[in-house]
């Protein structure tokens, strides 16, 4: 018995789908934003499968672009966060279904 | 691929315990029980990292994941108080049902099909190699993630802070 | 093993190596069960070893009883002297009254959260003591990135407390708990930066080569990077919710923090795993700082695993001192500490020991250079803990030697106290 890449690469996709599916459906802001987290973990899982077991030139190179995506994710996150407050600040919801206009 | 009753074994559980975690993710109806689970998403993935010999990515992945970023939607959670946290899905649920059963419905299929050309024996992944790579070939991207990160630090800060406390710093630099 | 041979033989009897008895266990069972046998009884042995053996005497005797004797002493009062002889079994009587509570979960908590809370906060705890190196062969996990795991471990408890704190329903252990969370990702940082300055010499992250590192160079860690240390103590201090840094659960502030809710002995698992993460904390500075299992060359007549475990109590005793003696210090004030003072010292010790790094190995320059190094960075070390303060404006205070009015020493005076108060 063995896993192959193909294993490593279902159980990514099956995590990417649910966080699209997380993503796209939720209604608190919050919510969306765990969605948005599952696809990245997803494809970090992905890159660092390809980067263990796919014949590459060099395969460090998967490990370093999970390290900019974890990066950027956490970037993400802080300013994404920051602007679901600010928008309960205004109008003391993050409901995604009534935040649909600029105008207050 | 990896062989050996062991690391298949690992595979098998974690894969379980990944997926219904981020079932439960979907599926709770408290939005803090959701973040609980997101967790779990979290630690079952750098359960993963570990079992493809990624160890400093695990543990970066751990501090950075469940040490921060799970912090921080907790604390957005706390401060939302009056926001609702029953996890509802939008009246765009069956849509996005469709949108991720189609996504996985197109690429599994795509995966399985293809041919993917596999090592036989296991790459050596150090991490020494990994911070020559940061550093030698990658040291433009590394710069630019820390400019990223500080415009996101100043930004957030920005963000949240109230009208009040800045018409409190306007008046203290008029006044100085 | 680089260096001089070491005494302890390879005979199942000689305890000054205790993976002789380890390798003899795990040979039988491969012997005698099947392939997969002796790969799952391995890390047991060395969770029996370590935990059971070491930690849950040294949480029970150490933290419970000697830590509350100490402090009784430093304080000026007995501690525990009721039950059995000189108090000795005070930890067994905690034990029995925690059992015997009634574990009380409040009306409209979450009780799944409740519940899971105390086990996110123990296994950690135990978790941190599979990469301690306890001998040149006694490691259970000997990680090529052990440093970095003992960071990630740290990150879990913040969760717990987080988790504890929410489920009570409950608005003080919700402040409570946003207070620790706060508190500990700000150390968490300097953490962070000042375990890095201390890979940057040793070139890895694994434990047992850094305790390698430190034998082979005849060099403790503490007196290379002492800033580092210091950052390392005050900021272990405050992941552990220590005094002068536990407002976490301030007894006399907000009832209990985090814990309010908790009763019997769920609260017995936070409180005892608290210990054991504290020495779990203090093992671990040993090991990265003050050279492990390793003393300048005894560690060939005395047991390696000895010298770590006295280590690790002489570090415990040091947190057990600041406790007793520190005041605790208020929110605003450990933010401001964790931010502007061990931050900027913590990337300023960086930046030095990266330019002493690069000018050692681009140079050249022999082995003994540490020492150089050494004087330097205490000197160093000296300069940024007082000088950082005076930039930041505290200034030392200056104790009266003879009693003096409040108003003339500079305190505040309400007016109309002055006349004594209409006695």
């Amino acid at each position: 018995m063995s896993v192959t890449l193909e294993h490593f690469l279902t159980v990514s996709t099956l995590l990417f789908a649910i966080g699209l599916f997380v993503a796209l459906s939720k209604r608190n802001a919050v919510a969306v934003l765990m969605g948005v987290e599952l696809m990245l973990n997803a494809s970090n899982l992905a890159l660092v499968a390809f980067a263990r077991l796919a014949e590459t030139s060099l395969a460090i190179t998967g490990h370093v672009f999970v390290v900019f995506v974890i990066t950027v994710a956490a970037a993400e996150v802080a300013v994404a966060l920051a602007l679901a407050v600010a928008v309960y600040r205004n109008r003391e919801t993050v409901d995604v279904d009534k935040v649909t206009s600029l105008r207050a | 691929m990896i062989e050996g009753a062991g690391p298949v074994a690992a595979f098998w559980g974690l894969s379980a315990l990944t997926l219904l975690a981020a079932g439960g993710v979907v599926v709770s109806r408290n939005l803090f029980h959701a973040v609980l689970f997101l967790i779990v998403v979290f630690l079952g993935i750098a359960g993963f990292f570990l079992l493809l010999s990624a160890d400093f990515l695990a543990m970066a992945q751990v501090i950075i994941y469940v040490g921060a970023i799970a912090v921080l939607i907790l604390f957005a959670i706390v401060l939302t108080p009056r926001a609702s946290r029953d996890n509802a899905e939008t009246r765009m649920a069956p849509v996005a049902l469709v949108a991720g059963v189609a996504v996985a419905g197109l690429l599994i299929p795509a995966i399985l099909d293809a041919e993917w050309r596999t090592l036989s024996s296991a790459p050596a992944l150090p991490v020494s190699d990994l911070g020559r790579e940061l550093l030698g070939v990658w040291v433009l991207p590394f710069q630019l993630a820390s400019v990223l990160l500080t415009a996101a630090l100043v930004g957030a800060v920005v963000l949240v802070r109230s009208p009040r406390e800045e018409r409190e710093e306007i008046d203290e630099e008029e006044r100085r | 093993m680089s260096g001089a041979p070491f005494l302890a033989t390879e005979h199942w009897w000689d305890l000054r190596d205790l993976s002789n008895i380890s390798r003899e266990i795990l040979e039988f069972l491969d012997r005698v069960g099947p392939d997969w046998l002796a790969y799952v009884v391995s890390p047991l042995i060395g969770f029996v070893a370590a935990f059971l053996l070491f930690v849950l005497p040294s949480q029970l005797f150490v933290g419970v009883y000697g830590e509350r004797r100490l402090i009784g002493r430093m304080q000026s009062r007995l501690g525990p002297n009721r039950v059995g002889k000189f108090g000795l079994l005070q930890p067994i009587a905690d034990a029995i009254k925690l059992i015997q509570k009634e574990a009380i979960t409040p009306r409209g908590a979450d009780k799944w959260v409740m519940w899971t809370a105390p086990v996110v906060f123990v296994a950690p705890a135990v978790l941190v003591w599979a990469v301690i190196p306890f001998g040149p062969n006694m490691v259970i996990a000997d990680i090529p990135v052990g440093l970095v795991y003992f960071l990630a471990i740290t990150a879990l408890p913040v969760l717990a407390a987080f988790m504890a704190g929410w489920s009570g329903n409950n608005k003080y252990s919700l402040f409570g708990a946003m207070r620790v969370v706060a508190m500990a990702i700000s150390y968490e940082v300097a953490l962070v930066l000042g375990l890095l300055g201390v890979v940057l010499f040793t070139s890895t992250m694994s434990l047992q080569a850094i305790v390698e590192w430190q034998r082979e160079h005849d060099i403790w860690l503490v007196f290379l990077q002492p800033l580092a240390f210091v950052i390392y103590f005050i900021s272990a201090s405050a992941e552990l919710n220590r005094t002068p840094t536990d407002i976490a659960e301030a007894e006399s502030e907000i009832v209990a923090g985090y814990l309010t809710e908790y009763s019997g002995m769920k609260w017995g698992l936070f409180y005892g795993m608290d210990i054991g993460y504290a020495l779990a904390a203090a093992a671990f500075g040993s090991t990265v700082f003050l050279g492990g299992w390793s003393l300048f060359g005894l560690e060939e007549w005395v047991p390696p695993w000895l010298i770590l475990v006295a280590k690790t109590h002489l570090f415990y005793f040091v947190f057990i001192w600041t406790r007793g003696t520190l005041p605790r210090l208020r929110i605003d004030q450990l933010m401001a500490l964790a931010w502007k003072y061990m931050l900027p010292l913590a990337a300023i010790n960086l930046l030095v020991v990266a330019a002493e790094r690069l000018w050692w190995h681009e140079a050249g320059l022999g082995d003994g250079i540490v020492y150089l190094f050494a004087a330097a960075n205490i000197a160093l070390a000296l300069l940024l803990v007082v000088g950082w303060a005076r930039v930041l404006g505290y200034r030392p205070e200056r104790v009266p030697t003879r009693p003096r009015l409040v108003k003339h020493v500079g305190g505040y005076v309400a007016p109309g106290a002055e006349t004594g108060g209409g006695r």
